[in-house]
């Protein structure tokens, strides 16, 4: 079992110094940092295996095929699924927009109902909104409570049999809030609805095992777990990707085209059209082991770990607002500190090295819910310590003494 | 990252002046930051082609309201042809972090480390760019 000191040396970018001061790196949740070993596992494929893909029958592509089919595998094995599901895009959004085309276009109807919270990120409400305009669905949205947890007495009653999907957050990118999305795909499918998950918060943090949670489709992405840019995941039950027609079309998804029309190819190959992202794909298998050897159970503790230090010691600071729920949550605290606008906290945080997100984090119409134009927001991974906690305290309440606060 | 938090920007944000509705104002226009939603209002009055009176209200950054405050400061009682070279001049300043010769800027200076720092340049532009629209519309 490795030691933080030593996952955090497999992390080059971790002994930057910015601005004359070690880098505190607290912007997990908007993207991760990269191991060495996920760098090397690009540069060697890249060295002596690199090849299109399911094309060539050279020695390459081959080894290239061989490697990029060998990756879906290890993504299905990370999050429990039948790899024959496990579609590469370019990242969750891709992912979410690739199910409300392809298969909302297809099977959901005039007068039919998207259930939605209004947590999401924009990436998972924006997509069903174009849909709903195109197809002439209803949008809801599954009340809150006032922790920013979902309302399961209100929101049940939302769930009807005109339903025709959910679609919701794993885990809040804002309010940190884990949605008990394993009772919700039971009551969706009670009334036959189907549901999409939006992972990006919770696959890379948390064991994920979608046998279990019985989604029909879930949708994360590589760089918030330690892979590359440009790669995702959309997970989609085999036999319902089987019946949705092709989101893009071009090569690779074909099985055989006429001058007037064409057929697809098998799953999950009928929904990646072009040569798909072979490097990151490489690149996002790496992640996947070196966070599975790490162990997700020790990643989640950790993090929780974290977190609730930085919920408590923010919540003691006076002026300091949290938003989200107090106890179980995510790798992350969101807050705001009165008379500090968040954008200026980023910034003199940003003078003593420590790098947090600040703005509405594409959740316009939570930061409405909550009241507020922005927030500030520091998350966590694996690498980061209590002392980090430490340094984004004292950086709060320097930012304070600067504006004049205290 | 360079220091834009000096004390005559953090004067203006802790102190901001100008700052409040018009009663009577000629017009009224709305900014919006899309980086935050900050959002910012100008009233402006003119008096013939003077302006006479001009105040800001919102919410926003240390440097959007500090940036607002120094342009109130600056704009009150020039013409419109004034603002308009003067709205010129900004732009030239906020792009290159010089002012251009012969041009004295003030306390506008203290945005002088603005044009290193991409992200935000749109909040110290931000009244700047509704002052744009409100003398677009003034010319009609």
């Amino acid at each position: 079992m490795k030691t933080v000191e030593e996952i955090r040396r497999d992390f080059p970018i971790l002994s930057l110094k910015v601005n004359g001061r070690p880098l505190v790196y607290l912007d997990n949740a908007a993207s991760s940092q990269k191991p060495i070993q996920v760098l090397n596992a690009y540069c060697r494929f890249c060295e002596s295996r690199y090849a299109n893909v399911h094309r060539g029958v050279h020695t390459l592509a081959e080894t290239a095929t061989g490697d990029y089919e060998e990756a879906r595998k290890t993504l299905a094995d990370l999050v429990q699924a039948d790899a024959r599901g496990v579609v590469f895009t370019r990242g969750t959004t891709e992912s979410i927009n690739l199910v409300a085309q392809s298969y909302g276009r297809k099977f959901i109807k005039h007068g039919q109902a998207i259930l939605m919270t209004p947590m999401e990120h924009h990436a998972n409400l924006v997509p069903w909104q174009v849909l709903a305009r195109a197809v002439g669905a209803e949008l809801r949205f599954w009340p809150l409570n006032q922790d920013g947890t979902l309302d399961m007495v209100e929101g049940r009653k939302l769930l009807d049999a005109r339903v025709a999907m959910v679609a919701m957050a794993h885990v809040s990118n804002v309010l940190g809030t884990i949605n008990p999305v394993r009772e919700i795909v039971e009551m969706a499918h009670r009334v036959g609805a189907k549901v999409l998950i939006d992972g990006a918060q919770a696959a890379p943090h948390m064991p994920v095992n979608l046998t279990e949670i019985g989604a029909d489709f879930y949708a994360f992405s590589g760089h918030k777990m330690c892979g590359s840019t440009g790669i995702g995941v959309l997970y989609g039950r085999p036999e319902i990707l089987e019946d949705m027609d092709p989101f893009m079309t071009g090569g690779e998804m074909i099985r055989e085209v006429w001058l007037d029309h064409a057929t697809w190819n098998e799953i999950p190959h009928k929904f990646e059209a072009g040569t798909p992202p072979i490097t990151e794909a490489i690149s996002i298998a790496a992640a996947a082991r070196y966070l599975s050897d790490i162990g997700l159970d020790w990643i989640h503790a950790h993090d929780t770990m974290l977190t609730a230090q930085a919920w408590e010691k923010l919540a003691a600071e006076p002026g300091v607002t949290l938003y989200g729920p107090a106890g179980e949550r995510g790798a992350l605290v969101t807050f705001n500190v009165a008379g500090v606008h968040p954008h200026d906290l980023a910034a003199l945080l940003d003078r003593d090295g420590i790098a947090i997100r600040a703005g509405h984090h594409c959740a316009q119409p939570l930061h409405r819910w909550l009241g507020v134009q922005a927030t500030a927001r520091a998350s966590f991974y694996l690498y980061n310590t209590p002392e980090e906690v430490d340094a984004l305290l004292e950086g709060v309440r320097a930012a304070k003494k600067v504006l004049q606060l205290v | 990252m360079s220091d834009i938090y000096g004390e005559i920007l953090l004067d203006h944000y802790r102190l901001p002046r100008n700052k409040g509705r018009l009663e009577h104002p000629t017009l009224s226009v709305e900014g919006v930051n899309p980086l935050c939603g900050d959002e910012l209002t100008l009233d402006l009055e003119f008096d013939g082609q003077r302006l006479k009176d001009i105040r800001f209200s919102g919410k926003g950054c240390a440097i959007s309201v500090a940036s607002a405050s120094m342009l109130t400061e600056a704009l009150k009682g020039k013409t419109v042809e004034e603002i308009e070279r003067w709205i010129g001049v900004f732009r030239e300043f906020i792009r290159t972090g010089r002012a251009p010769d012969g041009v004295e800027l003030g306390d506008l200076l203290a945005l002088e480390g603005i044009s290193k720092l991409p992200v935000r340049v749109k909040c110290a532009t931000l009244p700047w760019s509704a002052l744009e629209e409100a003398i677009g519309r003034f010319r009609g």
